[in-house]
């Protein structure tokens, strides 16, 4: 059996797993549920091995784990309080097994799921923490592989991690979707998963297969709060549409020498159309109700550059008018300088740079390399070569990758040859 | 409020008909479940008990002679207990009446007061 295959099944079960056992065990015994896991996964190597990979490996799994679930509960029950909703049923066999059982079974596996993704979102904690905290407990990353996919090293991101399950540990149960707090907290998610899939798409990570990772992970998440009738609001559809019609790109976005390629270069043909297509659907689904979220208007920004056959062919105006209303719900100063790269694209390069000029916080895009990048390809194509030349090498000092630093040169290349 | 024992009853092909099939197990097991969980939500289960495997041995006095379970002579065998609290022995007996010991005829729940023995 390959390792990868392993390795992706088991990191999807890891999330199934934890939620299921730790409903049974109570969060103040997450190490426990742990445990439980790791046994899971090491009892399958060993059986798989020799036996072979069963039909459907991810039910052996969670009825290995299940099964262990109630050795342990037997095993432990006089000496441990498990969560408090169950405990009374698990002290005796009339209802152990069932209410194991029932913790195991689809629905409840995928509430759990939630319900655990919306405790690591906890406002105590970073958006740095929770995401870490989601991707350990519910994509089954280590902490050296979160470390290598945020560029951070392995002692802050355990640190991150030890810290986030205290916090986890503090309450005696999950996250109740039930809660007055769940708007909020299902902003906060939406937030996290965002940030998630942003770090695997734009990410400083230079290992491609890291990053696409980090974007299929951020999708399936999406894809579980579209699975329940409590998350599946508008603004989970908008979210699931940004991130589809993004991932359609990613193909292009990397090319064939590893190199990164922006949307002004990229080979359309390479764009994953499957995908397109469902972001689309999703957007349309996300057009129910009357609330409009930033995740709605840069979906539909991003499908618009996804129905566009050649760059020169996008709609520049439907672009320049959604960025306003961007600007509108949640203004930043990266939106600001993409809204003038769109006027610049509609009424040309002077227009471009004054709108550039007309941004209010600019100082906030001072480490940004794709700010003197942009003023630098503007100015270039107003002809000012020199002032281009100026502007590209600073966004070169300030690329934060090889693979940014690559590309800032290849267009000082080609730009100004 | 007082302590009382629940002892439940059933005849031996009663049980043995409830354990027959993995449907008929699953919708058993389900039934006591949510016979349970109704007890423990409205603060009546002081201990859940145990339920009781239908072998045994019985030990009579005298001889002290062994003989093997599960008692097939017997018009019903105890099927497993449970401790509730009641106000008194007449809300005891209206609390057993949601019991699915009782779904068939031959089931039956023995409602016995917890004996507080002084010296």
């Amino acid at each position: 059996m390959p390792a990868d295959l392993h390795e992706h099944l088991f990191r999807h079960e890891a999330g199934r797993m934890t939620a299921s056992l730790t409903r049974l065990f109570g969060m103040q015994n997450f190490a426990l549920v742990e445990d439980v896991v790791q046994d899971a996964f090491c009892r399958a190597l060993e059986i798989w091995k020799l036996r072979g990979v069963p039909p459907n490996p991810s039910a052996w799994l969670m009825t290995t784990a299940r099964n262990r679930a109630l050795d342990v509960i037997r095993r432990e029950r006089t000496a441990r309080t498990f969560a408090p909703e169950v405990t009374r049923l698990l002290e005796t066999e009339w209802t152990a097994a069932g209410v194991v059982a029932e913790a195991f079974s689809g629905d409840v596996v995928l509430a759990e799921q939630l319900r655990m993704m919306f405790s690591c979102c906890h406002p105590d904690l970073a958006e740095p923490a929770q995401i870490a905290l989601i991707l350990n407990i519910l994509c089954g990353f280590g902490a050296p592989e979160i470390a290598a996919a945020f560029l951070t090293s392995r002692a802050a991101i355990e640190k991150r991690i030890t810290r986030g399950k205290r916090v986890l540990a503090g309450s005696s149960t999950l996250f109740d979707l039930s809660d007055a707090d769940f708007a909020a907290r299902l902003s906060a998610v939406h937030r996290a998963l965002y940030l998630l899939f942003n770090e695997g798409y734009h990410g400083a990570s230079t290992q491609g297969a890291v990053r696409a990772e980090l974007c299929e992970e951020a999708m399936r998440l999406t894809a579980l709060l579209r699975d329940h009738p409590v998350t599946r609001t508008p603004a989970t559809f908008a979210l699931s549409a940004l991130m589809a019609l993004h991932a359609a790109r990613l193909p292009a976005r990397i090319d064939a020498a590893g190199e990164l390629q922006s949307l002004w270069e990229q080979d359309r043909s390479a764009w994953n159309h499957a995908l397109i297509a469902e972001g689309q659907e999703l957007l349309d689904r996300s057009a129910a109700g009357d609330e409009l979220t930033a995740y709605h208007v840069e979906a539909a920004i991003a499908a618009i550059h996804a129905a566009a056959p050649t760059l020169e062919a996008t709609d520049w105006n439907a672009i320049v008018t959604l960025y306003d209303r961007l600007m509108a719900i949640a203004p930043s100063a990266v939106v600001a300088l993409n809204r003038a790269i769109a006027i610049a694209q509609r009424d040309g390069p002077d227009q471009g740079i004054e709108a550039i000029e007309r941004i209010a916080d600019r100082e906030r895009l001072g480490a940004y390399p794709f700010f003197p990048a942009a003023l630098g390809e503007l100015e270039r194509r107003r002809g000012n070569v020199g002032e281009a030349r100026t502007y590209f090498g600073r966004a070169l000092q300030l690329a934060r990758s090889d693979a940014e630093r690559r590309y800032i040169e290849r267009r000082i290349e080609t730009a100004l040859r | 409020m007082s302590d009382f024992i629940f002892l439940y009853r059933n005849s031996p092909a009663a049980r043995e008909a409830a354990m027959g099939t993995p449907e008929q197990r699953q919708k058993n097991m389900q039934r006591w479940m949510a016979w349970m969980r109704d007890l423990e939500g409205k603060g009546h289960l002081k201990s859940a008990g145990q339920p009781l495997d239908r072998s045994g041995k019985l030990v009579r006095g005298g001889s002290k002679a062994v003989t093997d379970g599960p008692f097939v002579e017997a018009k019903d065998v105890i099927g497993g207990y449970s401790i509730i609290e009641a106000r008194d022995l007449a809300h005891a007996a209206e609390l057993a009446k949601g019991c699915p010991a009782l779904d068939g005829a031959e089931g039956s729940v023995e409602v016995r007061p917890v004996m507080k023995l002084e010296m």
